[in-house]
């Protein structure tokens, strides 16, 4: 039996009606939420937040709902980087914080390995990539220093209740195409503001039929999308994942929709962005003429495991003419990738390695393009000078792309590669 | 009071680059919208504005960028809309970001003041003016305390005062 007099409501409308302690919501309305979870890595977190904490004299409202992983400046590389690991480390003993994850990898992708997000949660993150956690059918967004400051000392944060775009994708991707794809896409079609900080659900046969880490890559570019979160209804792939019973969180079949998009996933090329927006995208075929001197695979969009599988899976038995470098997104992704054979190709193919973390990706840590280097890249955003020199180019395409254009020495579709 | 128009998507990898944020605050904004005005952080005088189209602050949580343009002296943000993270980081500073729908239309170099009270930018020289969207209400006691940590100061302080 249906109760008719609670209002239809999406997924996000649920989950912060939830943290608000409310039985229901409506988009446009300003509530404040009870944060379940709050992650930080070390750029963002313990570093800026300590000395606010002092000045204030207060301690963080409930230590075991905080998570630190350092991502940003490891490997350390120099003074600075070495005392804002330190800082790191020094605060989450003082502070009492047990789920600290240090150089296991990147904080969006350790963050639910290591089983800390369930459906249900109202959770954010010190970092924009944080929709990611939507994935898993909780609430999750991005955050500044200040504001996780707030979040810390009061354990609750202010949102204005959005609105949900839901973007349907039926049919079945094509071999060699991927949530990358569907993402450069959307943001090429709807642009960089097309979510509107709103929340934007994914839906469809083709969205239920990818894997857990496909799924947190289509949530992690809604950052890109504009949107404030990406949201993914739980299902069994959710619980599998976490190896764990799990509550359904989705939206109400005729919930009301800011707009609602349909397309055919089966209709979708691999997709590339030129330089110097994520923005600028198109298929493929577009950028044959484009040579690369860099292929990176790295970052939480770019180098999980299953990121790995898609460039192994063009590389097996290939080697790479341009420079491939490989920075991979966790510590329990190597370990599964070198046991299952995943690593030896890549090694095979000719990658370089570079240490767990977010790598060249932000352009924080070590090492960084070179003046006028062309790169392609599996990372989120091509912003002019986020990897390194302002003059660098930097093309955004899939793990499959990446690997095909590496071998090709042009950019390359990558369905060539897997017939 | 000398505004600086700049284009939509202007995202904070430009406004902030990745590779300076390991320092300070103070040699950070020195390096200020480098890769697109690469005269800005030595030129911008207190009391500047800072004008941009749509979806102004695009990109990371780096809170640094509305910080390093709060540093250098700027008085207030303007634009056709802005990133909704931003947003919040540039209010959470204490820094006004004004949401001006005909932001396009404001000209580079143009001397601005803010009217606060009628939500106005006014043009010095040619008296044009130009409405923007008040800040909402239930952030204008915060940024008025001058950002988020004044304020949460000031409520725990009263806290352990009453």
């Amino acid at each position: 039996m249906t109760d008719n007099t609670k209002p239809m409501m999406t997924l996000a409308q649920k989950l912060v009606a939830r943290a608000a302690g409310r039985s229901s919501v409506t988009p446009g309305e300003i509530v404040t939420c009870k944060v379940d979870l709050a992650m930080m890595h070390d750029s963002g977190g313990p570093r800026r937040v300590k000395p606010m904490l002092e000045r204030l004299g207060a301690k963080v409202w409930d230590p075991s709902k905080v998570v630190v992983i350092t991502d940003h400046y490891v490997p350390t590389y120099d003074d600075e980087s070495r005392k804002i690991i330190r800082i790191a480390r020094d605060w989450v003993r003082e502070a009492g914080i047990d789920n600290f994850y240090d150089e296991q990898g990147i904080c969006h992708v350790v963050l639910p390995e290591r089983g800390h997000l369930r459906p249900g949660m109202f959770a954010v993150g010190g970092d924009s990539h944080s929709p990611t956690g939507g994935a898993f059918a909780a609430y999750m967004f991005g955050i500044g220093a200040t504001e996780m400051l707030g979040v810390l000392v009061t354990g609750e944060i202010w949102l204005k209740v959005p609105h949900t775009i839901a973007m349907d994708f039926d049919g079945r991707l094509q071999p060699g195409v991927s949530a990358k794809d569907i993402m450069l896409f959307l943001i090429g079609r709807f642009g960089l503001d097309g979510g509107q900080y709103q929340a934007v659900e994914y839906r469809g046969a083709a969205i239920r039929a990818l894997p857990m880490q496909e799924r947190m890559t289509l949530c992690n570019m809604t950052a890109e999308l504009g949107g404030q979160t990406g949201l993914i209804a739980s299902d069994s792939t959710t619980e599998a994942f976490l190896n764990t019973k799990i509550e359904t969180w989705e939206s109400d079949r005729d919930a009301p929709l800011m707009a609602h998009h349909r397309f055919n996933a089966a209709d979708l090329a691999p997709q590339v962005a030129a330089p110097h927006s994520p923005a600028n995208s198109k298929a493929v075929d577009e950028f044959r003429n484009v040579t690369p001197a860099v292929a990176y695979i790295g970052a939480c969009t770019g180098a999980k495991l299953v990121d790995l599988r898609m460039a192994a899976s063009v590389l097996k038995g290939r080697k790479a003419r341009t420079r491939l470098m490989v920075a991979p997104a966790s510590a329990r992704d190597v370990k599964a990738a070198q046991e299952e054979g995943t690593l030896k190709i890549l090694q095979d193919a000719g990658a370089e390695f570079l240490g767990l973390g977010c790598g060249i990706c932000a352009g924080y840590g070590g090492n960084v393009l070179g003046e006028n280097v062309v790169a392609i890249s599996t990372t989120a955003r091509n912003f002019r000078g986020r990897m390194g020199a302002a003059s660098s180019q930097v093309y955004l395409a899939s793990p499959y792309t990446v690997a095909a254009t590496a071998v090709a020495g042009h950019v390359c579709d990558p369905r060539e590669m897997l017939q | 009071m000398k505004t600086w128009v700049l284009g939509d998507n202007v995202d904070t990898d430009v406004i902030t680059p990745g590779r300076y944020m390991k320092f300070s605050i103070e040699e950070i904004a020195r390096h200020c919208l480098e890769p697109v005005l690469p005269q800005f952080a030595s030129s911008v005088q207190k009391g500047d504005i800072v004008v941009g189209g749509r979806n102004f602050g695009a990109g990371s949580s780096r809170e640094q960028a509305p910080a390093a343009l709060k540093h250098l002296g700027v008085a207030a943000l303007v634009a056709e809309s802005f990133a909704g993270l931003f947003y919040r980081n540039a209010l959470n500073l204490g820094l006004p970001a004004l949401v001006c729908p005909q932001a396009k239309q404001i000209a580079d170099g143009a001397p601005l003041a803010v009217d606060f009270e009628r939500s106005l930018l006014v043009d010095q020289d040619t008296k044009q003016t130009y409405a923007f969207e008040p800040i909402p209400p239930h952030l204008l006691e915060m940024v008025r305390d001058g950002g988020l940590l004044a304020h949460l100061e000031k409520r725990l302080k009263c806290r352990t005062t009453s």
